[in-house]
């Protein structure tokens, strides 16, 4: 029978319904405002994102389900609000500078920004597996569409064709999975899943067990696990470059929250049945990724390969599967957002009008000809890589100590390892930079004020959480 | 006894249709093929009393999904499915014998899992039960469909529409 | 139980058989003349200068997917009619939620039809 709506249900979901509510708002103004007012909608869209943070701070201390357990609001939800607005406002920022150098009408691109973060927010708060299911689809066929954007470009086309297709295949893995552990417990809702593994954690049920496999591939595509990353360097090569941004942070660690929901703490009491299968895949994933990126040199595929590889990082951190779990890898994927989209807000910069220049060879000469542009570069790479004084390294060195106190000795070391050869390809850049000679003459155009404010916010963070990284680690314990 | 006779007649029809999808040439003909599949399962749905999983089978994939696969063979204008070249024809000896692999998989799964499972609401999937959760416990999904069906015509539109422009 | 379904069954063998009947008699009943030259395509008298079937446009794709769409849309309506009136003795809401669904999706069409997504260019 009908259930009663209360204050605390519609709090709980009041980011998601702002930014929904904002998308379907600039979707009309896209198409019934007048041609000069449309330049204003990525504005709009950083407004409606700057809203709904606002609405993130009515969450904070709730502690609950709602939504007769549809939903959960607790910390791991608000912190998890924050990150995708902050990077769904950053793209947008991105975006901004990038529409100037394109011929493309960038009209349902705003719109579809906020779709998608509502999609994240919903797989961020979900209970229940129905939940994550609708953000994960709402997520990612917004995406599929933005990877098509430049729909006159023939890679652009591709990576959107690619991406389609192989989502669709991991999303079909990902409802059987669920329909399988569905048809075991007999609930959708992950408290009651959780109690049925606990239950049943000495003689977990093969169904069962089978039904999480197929989850776990269908996640390990969203956040491109290796032997399920086949699609991320076309992809990522292929999007505009704020999609690619977007795409890289947005879609990882929406992903790795659904992980953190759905594997490490519904299943957290047969954590021995699946740790193993996921120490494989972390060692691949690191391993594969760090190696390939070796040997690119267009920026947007090498930093599809270091996505790669710090998504394994990160799945590190599930690994460990104990109470240091949540915070480090929460803590990593804020320290990935701000090196990342800042990696990439360069890279649009000096990717030029059509993206023409996204060789390695153009930033040869870099740090002479836009001196701080390649400082910020120069900082987001020595974070990438893991270097001390920058929250890369804090961030590694958290999710491996949470390694370490579950013993998981040989897997810090071949993390380590595998940090020690990323070293490599991010200095790469650096060197580039900094000792070598520009290859052509062409100015790059002055950083725009979108893409600096980027910028801007990505070093401030990374310093920031690299020097004093203990406020945000109390806040997430 | 009605029932499970039913029941071994839809099965076999549903089967048929399936083989008969894979192993036409023509692709209209497997298209078509397949509208007998899903009729098939639809009264499988009916026997088991969830009625609504049986109307969207017919309405949403019957209808609609099967006249877009149509579409997709007359627009692709395939004629005869052709032989694919090379090294993919040797596919056929890695990917048979995984399919029958994971279909044994499968096959043993659900013939040790679902042994004493049985259906204790009979009537769980009739419209009106599905209506009653759907707009009770299961409001706030049915309201994040709406989200995904726009963002899914804003896609539909932007990337297939030969020229885009605003309609004033 | 299994009663209550033999109107459709009735329906069912009445349109298959309808179906069948009219194929056959006209096999039976059709004059056949086997003339090579009634067997060739005739296309106003003239040779067929390429064959008939053609590329479908893509712009029939489009219509096919907005159908799927509001096809999937008018899906959840059934449920909802069933239940609106036992719903209705516990308030309003049902018309709410309902109401909010529609919204949210005739945004959707309205973005189509401005978009020109029914426009048959």
């Amino acid at each position: 029978m009908p259930i009663a709506i209360g204050t605390t249900d519609l709090i709980s979901i009041l980011p998601i319904a702002i930014v929904s509510l904002f998308g379907v708002y600039l979707l009309l103004q896209s198409v019934f405002a007048p041609r000069m007012n449309r330049i204003l909608i990525p504005y709009l869209g950083i407004l409606g994102v700057g809203l709904a943070v606002v609405g993130n701070f009515f969450l904070i201390g709730m502690e609950g389900t709602a939504f007769e357990g549809m939903v959960r609001v607790d910390r791991l939800t608000v912190v998890l609000n924050f990150l995708f607005l902050i990077t769904a406002a950053l793209s947008l920022l991105i975006t901004i500078s990038y529409h100037e150098g394109e011929h493309v009408e960038f009209l349902e691109f705003t719109p579809l920004v906020l779709f998608s973060t509502a999609g994240m927010m919903v797989m961020g708060s979900a209970e229940s597996l129905m939940t994550i299911f609708l953000g994960l689809e709402t997520m990612s066929i917004a995406l599929y569409v933005m990877a098509g954007f430049r729909r006159t470009n023939r890679h652009s086309l591709e990576a959107a064709l690619k991406y389609f297709l192989l989502g669709a295949f991991a999303t079909g893995f990902l409802l059987y999975g669920m329909a399988l552990t569905y048809g075991m417990v007999g609930s959708t809702n992950l408290t009651q899943i959780a109690q049925y593994f606990t239950q049943n954690a000495l003689d977990v049920p093969l169904v069962a067990l089978m039904g999480l496999a197929l989850i776990i591939i269908g996640f390990g595509f969203k956040v491109a696990l290796v032997p399920f990353h086949m699609w991320t360097p076309d992809v990522y090569q292929g999007s505009p470059l704020p999609v690619t941004a977007y795409m890289a942070v947005g879609a990882k660690a929406a992903g790795f929250a659904a992980i953190l929901r759905v594997i490490s703490l519904s299943a957290f009491s047969i954590a021995f049945q699946w740790s193993e299968i996921l120490w494989v895949l972390a060692v691949l994933t690191m391993t594969v990724g760090n190696v390939v990126a070796l040997v690119q040199d267009n920026i947007k595929r090498m930093l599809a390969y270091s996505s790669i590889a710090h998504a394994g990082y990160i799945l590190v951190g599930v690994v460990a599967s104990n109470d240091q779990t949540v915070p480090s890898v929460v803590f990593y994927l804020i320290v990935y957002l701000f090196m990342n989209l800042g990696a990439f807000a360069v890279a649009t910069m000096v990717a030029g009008q059509n993206e023409r220049r996204v060789n390695i060879q153009y930033y040869r000469g870099l740090g002479y000809t836009q001196p701080l542009l390649a400082l910020a570069m120069a900082v987001f790479m020595f974070s990438l890589a893991g270097f001390p004084p920058t929250a890369g390294f804090i961030g590694k060195f958290y999710i491996f100590s949470a390694a370490l106190q579950s013993g998981y000795v040989w897997l810090v070391i071949l993390g380590v390892i595998n940090s020690l050869i990323s070293v490599y390809y991010y200095l790469n850049v650096v060197v580039a930079m900094y000792m070598q000679q520009p290859v052509d003459e062409k100015k790059i155009a002055p950083v725009l004020p979108g893409v600096g404010v980027v910028i801007l916010v990505a070093v401030l963070g990374i310093v920031y959480l690299g020097i004093f990284p203990g406020t945000m680690l109390s806040v997430l314990r | 006894m009605l029932q499970l006779t039913l029941f071994y007649i839809f099965a076999v029809l549903a089967v048929l249709g399936g083989i008969m999808v894979v192993v036409h040439r023509n692709p209209i003909y497997s298209a078509l093929s397949l509208i007998l599949t899903l009729f098939a399962l639809a009264g499988e749905y009916i026997l088991l009393m969830a009625h609504f999983i049986a109307i969207v089978h017919i309405a949403v994939y019957a209808g609609a999904i099967m006249v877009l696969f149509l579409f997709v063979i007359m627009l692709l204008n395939i004629r005869i499915e052709e032989r694919a070249p090379g090294a993919l024809r040797y596919m056929v000896y890695i990917g048979v014998p995984m399919a029958a692999i994971l279909f044994l998989q499968l096959g043993y799964l659900a013939f040790k899992g679902f042994q004493e499972v049985y259906v204790k609401n009979t009537d769980v999937g009739t419209v009106e039960r599905i209506g009653q959760a759907l707009f009770s416990k299961y409001v706030l999904p049915f309201e994040i469909t709406s989200i995904l069906l726009v963002v899914a015509m804003v896609g539909a539109v932007y990337l297939s529409k030969r020229k885009l422009e605003i309609v004033e | 139980m299994l009663l209550q379904y033999i109107p459709i069954l009735v329906l069912s063998v009445i349109a298959l058989g309808f179906a069948a009947a009219v194929l056959i008699l006209t096999h039976v009943i059709s004059p056949k003349v086997k003339d090579p030259v009634k067997l060739t395509v005739y296309e106003s008298g003239l040779p067929p200068q390429m064959e008939a079937r053609l590329r479908y446009p893509i712009r029939f794709f489009v219509v096919a997917m907005m159908f799927i769409l509001f096809d999937v849309e008018v899906i959840f309506i059934y449920p909802w009619a069933v239940v609106y009136q036992q719903f209705l003795a516990y308030g309003s809401f049902i018309f709410w939620e309902m109401l909010l669904f529609i919204a949210v999706l005739f945004a959707g069409y309205l973005y189509l039809y401005k978009r020109g997504a029914f426009k048959w260019e």
